[in-house]
Formats: structure tokens, C-alpha cells, sequence
């Protein structure tokens, strides 16, 4: 591994100004007494855990947690604070005694068993010894690409990431029948709410229709560039919404959904999963198991096609198909379900404030 | 030469720091939100050119340089954008900027 | 020297937390949060410089996108108590107040 400073000293040093800072926030987190507080430190801590993230060297990680969590999910619980009063209610102490000393238990428990873990980047530890060593060894052969987290994520385990995906649907239907939103796009946005701010700012306008473009395009690059980087389908559909969310933000959610209607957003969710799905299905109608992207391609046509310089004797044509294949699934499943969550929380604040003005 | 470029390059990357830090003293410091979005703003735009510029120097033309780039581009968009609206929406909710000394606040500011 | 830098970068960014902490007011703790992200951003880029590694490159420029659009998120939530409303105005020619 390449060290990020000259000295391993100043590494430490690093090492333990960053984990400081994320304790400090923690503590901060805790003290909060306002809900919009809570949510501004909350990103604030998933931008340094992103930050620490990459200094342990895991930039696929880093990357979820800055879109992931410094975006997406400080707009949903912007969503959710509106939606209920700002000020977080004071325990009684006494219910307080029963968490304490349950987190406190929890925590000597954890420091005592802090003492068994392996150091930091030995390569005799168990993560780094069996199935992650095999995978390792492997991906150059069978899959040919040359990020591994991508390789197991969407070939070797993507089974499971069907899974995943289907998880992600699922919890947008849940969230979107317990926030009751409904298919027909009504007018979520008062015409008098709109005329009131209707001098706008120009400069918002311009650096939005600047920026939408150019994010759509980067979401793109980073679902293609995801077998060689850090990146992949969820990052890409997570910066597609981020663009939506943009756009609804700026020019407000009505024209949003008039550009990209409610039941286009959930269509898309599922197709999103019903892509996934069905490329396994194509691999079992090539005569191979279900997402075995070997199969895809019929070993005449594939003949033909140019080698990679990575394959070493082998052709790997069909894993990058099918890897671009189910990637484009779960960008197009999770920027929808994305999407649609905002969609639902940005119509339904508008609709109470309609109902407390009438 | 090439060394005489490098320690330039390192050169302008510390004057960003020191101006990245200078910014972070000043929105501790000045006494109004405005004061606070100009002393953020500006740092914040010219610490990441100077950043750039330094390591551009640094690295020569490589397909990181065109990264760096484009980086630099988003800031020079997006930091600017952030701040206007940021005084916007102050000024919006009724936030008035300090006018004349601060320490001695006038009888007519409202 | 790539030391000093980071390590005068997490002092700016612990003087902001100091400031979103104190407020005094809302906007004063989006602006914190949005300097924070912007020197998360400037280092970010140098650590992968100082690691020799482009594709940290990208996670700044996504840190830069994620930031600018929280940021925008946060000070309408504080404005407007609304995430749905248009902040700007689509087309200038369409839908004119007095129409």
C-alpha cells in the first residue's frame, strides 16, 4: 500500500485528528436540541467518515458514503423534519438509565474485543485469507476486470446483489405507502407559492441548467468506469437522483415531475429490477446458470470479437456485458426509487402547508 | 528546472492552506452572517485555484491534471452559486447585514 | 510539505465545526457545512495526489456535487420550510406573475 504521508508518524497523527474530529461530532450529535442541527451535523459526519474512509484506503466506500450519505439521505431527512416539529423532546431521567447502561456495556464489550482484531491491512487475517484471497487471485482469469470490489460485487456475488437491489425497491414501496403518495401528479405546489418568489434568482437558475447536464453525463461515466474504479451502478443511480433532486430543488418538484411524470419514476424502479433479473434468465436460455455472464455471448460470436489485453488467453466479453448489463439495472433502480421517495416527500410538505394555509 | 517548477507548485499548495485556514478564522471571527459568506466564499474559490494551480505544477499534464480540472471547474461553479444563494436566503428571512463599526451597534439597526 | 497541507486542511476544518456549532444563526451553519465540504473536497484531491491515485480524483468531484446540492437543499429548508418550491424559474418567458 501506498503511504498517504512520508512518515507513519504523521500518519497517526492524521489518523487520530480525523477519528477526533468524527468522536467530537458524535458528542456534538448528542448535545443537539434541534432536529435541522441534528441533519447539518449528520452530513457533516458522513463527509469526514467518507474522508476517513479514503484514508483507510477504500475509495468504493467512500464514494456510497458521500453520495449516500452526505446527499441523499440528508435531503429524505430534510423530507422527515419537515414534516414534524424541529425541536427534539428532552428525556425524562428516568428513562434514561436502562440505554446508558446497555450503550456502556456494549461499548466495554466492544473494547475488550478490539484486542482480537487483526492490524490494519495483515494480510494474515481472516478476511484477507480465504474466499477474499481466492477472489484476489481469481478476477484477472475469470472476470477481467480490474476492480475487484466490482468483480465480486457484480459477478461472483451477484446473486446477492439482485438481492440487494430488490431490497432497495422494496424499501421505496414501503416508503411510499407509509407516506401515501398517489400515482396521479397532482399539483403538489400552490400557484400562490410559486408567484411569490416567482423574481427567482438567476444565478441559481444558470448554475443549475450548468450543472444538470454535466452530473447526468458524470452518473454515466461513473456506471461505465465502475469495472476499472471506484464506482458502479448504485454510486451512478445515486448521482442521477442527485440531479433530479437538483433540478426539483431550483425549478420546483412540479416541473420535475412534468419533465419525468410520478408513474415514469416507479416504472422505472421496478424495470430497473426486472433488467437485473431477466439478464440471469438470458444466461439460463444460453445453456448457463442463472447470471452466468460466461454464457451470454455464444463462444462463435465472441471469437470474433477483439481480446482484451487484461483477459490472458481468455475472453471476457460476456462478463462485461453482463456487468455493464446488471449495472445499468441497479442505476436505473435506485436513482428511480430515489427519485420517487423525494418526489413523495417534496409533494406531500407542500400539500400540509396547503392544508394549514386553507 | 523541473525542480524549481515542483517547489513552486508546493509553494502556491501551502499559500492555499494558509488561506483555507485564513477563511476558517474569518467565519469564526467576523460579526455577521454576510462577513462570515464573503470570508467562506472567497477562500474558498481561491484556495482550491491555488491548490490546482500547485498541483498542476507538481504533476505536468497526465490524465489526473484534466481530473484536477475538472474538480476545479465544479468548485468555481458551485461555491459561488452556494454563497449567493446562501446571502439570498439571509437576506430573504429577514437577516440585515451589520452597517458601520460592529462594536458599536447603531440605535437604528433593526 | 503534503503533511502540512492536510493538517493545516483538518485545522480549517475543525475551526468550521466550531462555527456550525455556535450558529448563531441557520445560515451561518449552512455556510459552515458547505466550507467543510469544500475543503473535504481540496483534500481529497490531495491526498490522492499525495498517493499517486487519479480515481480519488473522482470522489472529489462527487463530494464537490453532493455538497453543492445539500447545501442548496439546507438553505431551502431554512427559507422556504419546503423542499417542493421553485427557487428559480424555469423559463423567464413562461408563466409570468401577472399572466
Amino acid at each position: 500500500m501506498t503511504r498517504l504521508l512520508a512518515a507513519p508518524e504523521a500518519e497517526l497523527v492524521f489518523a487520530a485528528l480525523l477519528l477526533t474530529l468524527l468522536a467530537g461530532l458524535v458528542l456534538a450529535l448528542l448535545a443537539a436540541r434541534s432536529v435541522l442541527t441534528c441533519i447539518l451535523l449528520m452530513s457533516v459526519f458522513s463527509l469526514t467518515m467518507a474522508l476517513w474512509l479514503m484514508v483507510m484506503d477504500a475509495p468504493d466506500v467512500a464514494f456510497t458514503e458521500a453520495s449516500v450519505g452526505a446527499g441523499v439521505s440528508t435531503m429524505i431527512l430534510l423530507g422527515a423534519a419537515l414534516s414534524s416539529t424541529d425541536v427534539i423532546p428532552s428525556v425524562r431521567p428516568g428513562r434514561f438509565w436502562f440505554p446508558a447502561v446497555a450503550c456502556l456495556a456494549a461499548f466495554i464489550g466492544m473494547a475488550l474485543a478490539l484486542s482480537d482484531l487483526p492490524v490494519f491491512g495483515d494480510p494474515g487475517s481472516p478476511p484477507s485469507s480465504y474466499v477474499g484471497r481466492l477472489y484476489l487471485e481469481h478476477t484477472p482469469h475469470d472476470i477481467g476486470a480490474p476492480n475487484v470490489v466490482t468483480a465480486v460485487l457484480a459477478s461472483y456475488r451477484g446473486f446477492d446483489t439482485l438481492g440487494e437491489t430488490s431490497v432497495i425497491l422494496a424499501a421505496g414501496v414501503g416508503v411510499l405507502l407509509l407516506l401515501g403518495g398517489s400515482l396521479n401528479s397532482r399539483d403538489p405546489v400552490s400557484e400562490d407559492v410559486s408567484l411569490r418568489i416567482s423574481a427567482g434568482s438567476p444565478v441559481l437558475s444558470v448554475a443549475a441548467r450548468l450543472l444538470i447536464p454535466i452530473i447526468c453525463l458524470y452518473a454515466f461515466y461513473v456506471l461505465a468506469h465502475g469495472e476499472f474504479g471506484a464506482g458502479g451502478g448504485f454510486q451512478a443511480g445515486v448521482i442521477l437522483a442527485a440531479a433530479l433532486i437538483l433540478h426539483a430543488l431550483v425549478f420546483g418538484v412540479r416541473e420535475t415531475m412534468r419533465a419525468l411524470p410520478v408513474g415514469v419514476v416507479r416504472s422505472c424502479a421496478a424495470l430497473g429490477v426486472l433488467g437485473y433479473a431477466s439478464i440471469g434468465f438470458i444466461a439460463i436460455l444460453h445453456g448457463g446458470r442463472f447470471l452466468d455472464y460466461d454464457a451470454l455471448l455464444s463462444p462463435v460470436f465472441e471469437a470474433g470479437l477483439p481480446s482484451s489485453h487484461l483477459a490472458g488467453g481468455h475472453h471476457h466479453w460476456g462478463q462485461r456485458l453482463g456487468i455493464l448489463g446488471i449495472e445499468t439495472g441497479v442505476m436505473l433502480a435506485v436513482a428511480s426509487t430515489m427519485t420517487a421517495i423525494f418526489y413523495a416527500f417534496a409533494g406531500r410538505v407542500s400539500r400540509s402547508d396547503e392544508a394549514g394555509a386553507a | 528546472m523541473l525542480e524549481a517548477i515542483a517547489w513552486i507548485g508546493s509553494a502556491f499548495i501551502i499559500a492555499a492552506v494558509g488561506l483555507s485556514i485564513a477563511g476558517a478564522v474569518g467565519v469564526l471571527r467576523f460579526p455577521d452572517v454576510y462577513t462570515r459568506i464573503h470570508a467562506a466564499s472567497i477562500t474558498d474559490t481561491g484556495a482550491a485555484s491555488l491548490m490546482t494551480l500547485g498541483m498542476l505544477l507538481m504533476a505536468g499534464l497526465s490524465p489526473a491534471a484534466i481530473k484536477l480540472c475538472i474538480v476545479w471547474l465544479f468548485i468555481m461553479l458551485t461555491s459561488p452559486a452556494a454563497a449567493h444563494a446562501l446571502a439570498g436566503a439571509a437576506f430573504g428571512s429577514g437577516h440585515r447585514p451589520i452597517l458601520g463599526d460592529p462594536r458599536r451597534p447603531s440605535e437604528d439597526e433593526t | 510539505m503534503l503533511a502540512a497541507g492536510v493538517a493545516g486542511l483538518l485545522i480549517a476544518m475543525g475551526l468550521m465545526v466550531v462555527r456550525l456549532l455556535r450558529g448563531p444563526t441557520a445560515y451561518d451553519r449552512v455556510l459552515a457545512v458547505n466550507s467543510f465540504g469544500t475543503k473535504t473536497v481540496l483534500m481529497i484531491a490531495l491526498m490522492g495526489f499525495a498517493v499517486g491515485r487519479p480515481d480519488f480524483l473522482d470522489v472529489a468531484i462527487v463530494y464537490a456535487l453532493i455538497n453543492f446540492i445539500s447545501t442548496i437543499a439546507l438553505m431551502k429548508v431554512f427559507r422556504l420550510r419546503s423542499l417542493g418550491e421553485p427557487l428559480a424559474r424555469l423559463s423567464m418567458s413562461r408563466e409570468t406573475p401577472d399572466a
